[in-house]
């Protein structure tokens, strides 16, 4: 009875140890509107995992919450063993976990290269340096050219962020995030807002972006969370229906209905 | 090369300028040119309008004048310290402010320079209505008399000169490239790791420093310092004078400075009309030239160069031909 209860315990940590981001009992509530409700959440190390859900099912204020963008009202959020519920979003990026924005983030007045060299200075510590001159942070121009390269924007080194397409603007976001070194990324909408062309670079680039990293986005494309992602996570009404790969989830009678017949908004 | 040669233009025109222009004049033009570089860092680089920047040129002026009256202490040491404690009061307000944004920190600030402004009416050293008379002018190093104008003329350029380059030295520095994302998209510098109060706090204390600098040289160069020097028409003038250069510009607040002080200095003779013409060179501005003399000069510029490399290919062809 105790060796089996060990036993138990210690499989419970490897599984703990395979997750790279824990949330449990996770609740937001608005003025007594519980928009996410003890939602428990695993994602597992190295794996590309996808929150989807139809409109209003919480999947933002989960994302949110995740990002620490949000306060939880309950609940706990663990990062490679560490209790980050009461972190900064700051301080959750120095630490390995950095996130995207549904609408494009980019640094519309400097230039491409220019937007991955701020990213590049949260590690090299010259944020603050008000009174040398740019050639402090010369040594980055050889990374930041690497980024860009490989989101192929070698060719927009020198154009102000401003002028790209939206397709290179998502792109020219991803070699940012890049640029922390991040064990995990969280990325809001990847292709929200992109057209058809857009779609299948974009997707393409995740993929090569997630190779020896976590990810979890949010994403209304469906065929994209099937092509991309190895876990799904479905939300409604702030709970989780279910859980699993494509097949499974795609199969599951109460997701069918929930995205198919009567979503009550 | 082109740039070295603009700035040894500027430096010799400069120099020669007391020659042919009341340097008085100058002199105010240039405290002001500092005063709206130092409002330019805020609103065009930070993003930050700062409604009560007047709070700081108006507590520099005060500070080094009351040291120039109290202490034998020379008059570069006297600025010095009007640009300290202006940059401390920019610590204090900047901390106790900077988690507003947008329209609250512009009320917040003006909140606090109308409080900062009564301070000065009530102290007994300002001088109250009457202003504080009669500030000397300490030797410069404790050695150079400096009681002429002509000769303050140049001290007031080199330290024009001075707080030109650290502002320009924050703007292309690694921490104004920092600067200049938390200003395009906050939430994203955040998300990168930075602390972006942090970052908009150091600028703000820069910023209240170099008012604070231009404040006491003006305390310096008419020998007194008023309340005028720290009330809210001072705040209005330099966000004219910023967006009338050009927001975000490195020299368009010193188009913007000069611009402002010489109209005021020529229409003075006219009254009310001086105001009445700053009104509609406002609305001009807003309506016309968004980007303000040099945002749109340099605008400009990009688009004639354009025009040329897309017609350059064209005409190439066509002189072949020619050449035949």
């Amino acid at each position: 009875m105790a060796t089996s209860a060990a036993v138990l315990s210690r499989t419970e940590t490897a599984r703990d140890a395979d997750n790279v981001l824990v949330a449990k009992g996770l609740t937001k509530e608005f003025a007594g509107f519980a928009a996410v409700k003890d939602v428990n959440l695993a994602v597992r190390r190295g794996s590309i995992h996808a929150l989807i859900g139809p409109n209003g099912a919480g999947k933002t204020t989960c994302f949110n919450l995740l990002t620490k963008t949000l306060a939880p009202t309950r609940g706990s959020i663990v990062f490679d063993g560490e209790d980050i519920s009461r972190l900064r979003t700051s301080e959750v990026a120095r630490r390995g976990m950095v996130r995207s924005f549904q609408i494009s983030a980019t640094f519309p007045h400097l230039t491409a290269r220019e937007n991955v060299r701020v990213a590049l200075q949260s590690k090299y510590g010259t944020a603050y340096h008000f009174w040398r001159s740019l050639r402090a942070v010369a040594p980055l121009n050889a990374r930041a050219d690497e980024l860009l390269e490989q989101v192929g924007l070698a060719g927009s080194r020198d154009v102000t962020a401003a002028e790209l397409s939206y397709g290179k603007k998502r792109a020219l976001e991803i070699a940012t995030t890049l640029a922390l070194e991040p064990r995990v990324m969280l990325l809001d909408e990847p292709t929200a807002g992109m057209g058809h062309e857009d779609v299948g670079p974009i997707t393409e680039l995740i993929k090569q972006a997630a190779v020896g990293r976590t990810v979890l986005l949010v994403e209304h494309n469906l065929s994209v969370v099937s092509t991309l992602c190895d876990r799904i996570t479905v939300l409604q009404h702030g709970e989780v229906l279910a859980e699993g790969n494509y097949a499974e989830v795609s199969k599951n009678p109460a997701v069918v209905t929930a995205y198919m017949g009567g979503v009550d908004e | 090369m082109v740039r070295l040669l603009l700035l040894a233009v500027v430096a010799v025109l400069a120099i020669a300028a007391p020659f042919y222009f009341y340097s008085v004049t100058l002199m105010t033009v240039m405290c002001f040119v500092i005063f709206a570089c130092s409002f330019n860092l805020l609103l065009g680089y930070t993003g930050l309008l700062c409604f009560g920047h007047a709070m700081f040129f108006g507590g520099g002026a005060y500070i080094t004048g009351q040291i120039l009256k109290a202490t034998p202490i020379s008059t570069e040491l006297a600025i010095l310290g009007g640009g300290a404690a202006a940059g401390l009061l920019g610590l204090v307000i900047g901390y106790l402010t900077m988690r507003r944004q947008g329209i609250q920190f512009a009320m917040i600030t003006l909140a606090f320079s109308q409080f900062i402004y009564f301070i000065f009416l009530q102290a007994p050293f300002t001088g109250g209505e009457d202003g504080m008379q009669a500030i000397p002018r300490n030797d410069l190093f404790g050695f150079v008399d400096i009681t002429s104008n002509s000769t303050l003329y140049y001290v007031v350029l080199a330290i024009t000169a001075l707080c030109v380059f650290v502002y320009y030295r924050v703007v292309h520095s690694p921490y104004g490239e920092v600067l200049k994302a938390v200003r395009d998209n906050q939430p994203r510098v955040e998300s990168l790791g930075f602390d972006p109060e942090k970052i908009k706090l150091v600028a703000f204390i820069i910023s209240a420093s170099m008012a604070g600098v231009a404040g006491g040289m003006k305390a310096v160069v008419y020998q007194f310092a008023t309340l005028t020097d720290a009330s809210w028409p001072i705040s209005g003038e330099v966000i004219l004078m910023t967006l009338l250069g050009g927001l975000g510009t490195l020299v368009g607040p010193v188009f913007g400075a000069a611009g402002i002080i010489l109209l005021n200095d020529y229409l003075a003779g006219f009254g009310e009309w001086a105001l009445v013409s700053q009104g509609v060179i406002l609305l001009v501005v807003i309506v016309f030239f968004r980007r303000g003399i040099v945002g749109e000069l340099s605008a400009l510029v990009r688009y004639l160069r354009r025009r040329n490399r897309t017609e350059a290919p064209a005409a190439q062809p066509a002189a072949a031909t020619s050449g035949h």
